[in-house]
């Protein structure tokens, strides 16, 4: 066996090891890796509920609610299947509204409320002119 | 084909080709940016949800392609110059290093920017977000190790294992918007079906990207050649090129 084909060898067994390491680690920490969970995976009892936990998904059309003079703000996050109401007091971001995905940190409390600390609004992938999201929205009330 | 490519590996050879090369090549980077940035501050639109925030996106997402691709190419040539002993391989490693960790600077502050009015946050700890910083670790380890070791070719050697090692993370960034739930959104480019940007926006986008590769192509080349000749400053052609300009 000449030196270069051992060294291509050992090569070759290091990045072998390297990817089953990787895959190994990640496969252990799946769940750590999570950066929210889905309504859904928290009506299965995937999330320990009592630790602070964050929620990710999409506020329901129509269930936001403000109170007046305070920046108190309650809305349902859904993910299409189960949907959590959720508790807010403070400075929303600028893409916050209904239908948007956000991701909320926070606990929830015995009522089966989440209290979110935090409020970050998750942007999708899509990205189009003004002119034609109004397309669509004329669109959709065509029908 | 291997004499094409020992000829291509020759130092001499690489000092002349690219030379030639670097001219147009820096034009065509000039160009390309001008049209680029044209298109992406004025001609396009802004976003229906991001108004004229969107506009980050054009720096952004070529910065962080680039990040990935500049450190494949740098442990692709690295791992040549480790298995067939190939100088000049390690050299184009070395000189890619600096490069793609710049890009990954640019796309961790321009995302942050972008993530401060969107997300509500400039920073999380989400699994894309963490492991594009552990890809600025790895270059700084890289530069590092080069830096730290006198001889080039022990210098090469070791930090050609960093460099392979470092591997795995890439497929992890690519692809940890698919296996977790993170804050950062999904591909949009090379998303299967239809295309989830406007033309309108697309095509400064596209632009923007091949500028960016021309431009590492373009840096990579300059760096790799003037370190070609330090490196070859005691050999007969470099000495006889350096009298014959004196």
């Amino acid at each position: 066996m000449t030196p270069r084909r051992k060294r291509m060898i050992a090569v070759g067994v290091l990045l072998t090891g390297m990817a089953i390491t990787a895959v190994l680690l990640i496969s252990a920490f799946r769940q750590n890796l999570l950066y929210f969970y889905t309504p859904t995976q928290i009506a299965n009892g995937e999330a320990a509920i009592d630790k602070g936990i964050r929620i990710g998904g999409l506020v329901k059309d129509g269930s936001l609610q403000r109170t007046e003079g305070t920046l108190d703000i309650s809305f349902l996050v859904t993910d299409r299947v189960n949907e959590i109401p959720v508790k807010y007091s403070g400075i929303l971001p600028d893409l916050f509204r209904e239908g948007q995905g956000i991701v909320a940190r926070g606990k929830m409390d015995e009522n089966g409320v989440f209290v979110a600390e935090e409020v970050l609004a998750k942007h999708d992938e899509n990205y189009m002119p003004p002119e034609a999201q109004d397309a669509l929205d004329a669109a959709k009330t065509m029908e | 084909m291997w004499k094409f490519i020992h000829k291509f590996a020759s130092p001499k050879y690489f000092y002349n080709i690219s030379g030639k090369i670097l001219p147009p090549l820096g034009w065509i980077t000039v160009a390309l940016f001008a049209v680029g940035l044209v298109g992406a501050l004025f001609l396009s639109p802004p976003d229906y949800q991001q108004g004229e925030s969107v506009r980050i996106i054009y720096i952004h997402v070529p910065a962080a392609m680039l990040s990935m691709s500049c450190y494949v190419a740098m442990a692709v040539s690295a791992a040549i110059g480790l298995i067939w002993r190939i100088k000049l391989a390690d050299i184009v490693a070395w000189a890619i290093a600096p490069i793609g960790m710049t890009m990954t600077i640019i796309a961790l502050i321009t995302g942050s920017l972008w993530g401060k009015p969107m997300w509500g946050t400039y920073w999380v700890w989400d699994a894309r977000l963490t492991s594009e910083l552990i890809l600025l670790f790895l270059y700084l380890g890289f530069i590092a190790l080069q830096t730290a070791i006198e001889d080039t070719r022990t210098a090469a050697r070791a930090s050609a294992i960093l460099a392979l090692v470092g591997l795995v993370n890439i497929p992890i960034i690519k692809y940890s918007v698919n296996w977790w739930n993170t804050l950062h959104q999904p591909a949009t480019i090379s998303k299967m079906g239809k295309p989830s940007i406007d033309a309108s926006m697309l095509w400064p986008l596209l632009v923007m990207i091949a500028a960016y590769m021309c431009y590492f192509a373009w840096l990579t080349l300059k760096r790799a050649r003037c370190e070609v000749i330090y490196r070859e400053r005691n050999s007969s052609w470099v000495k006889k090129m350096v009298g014959e300009a004196s």
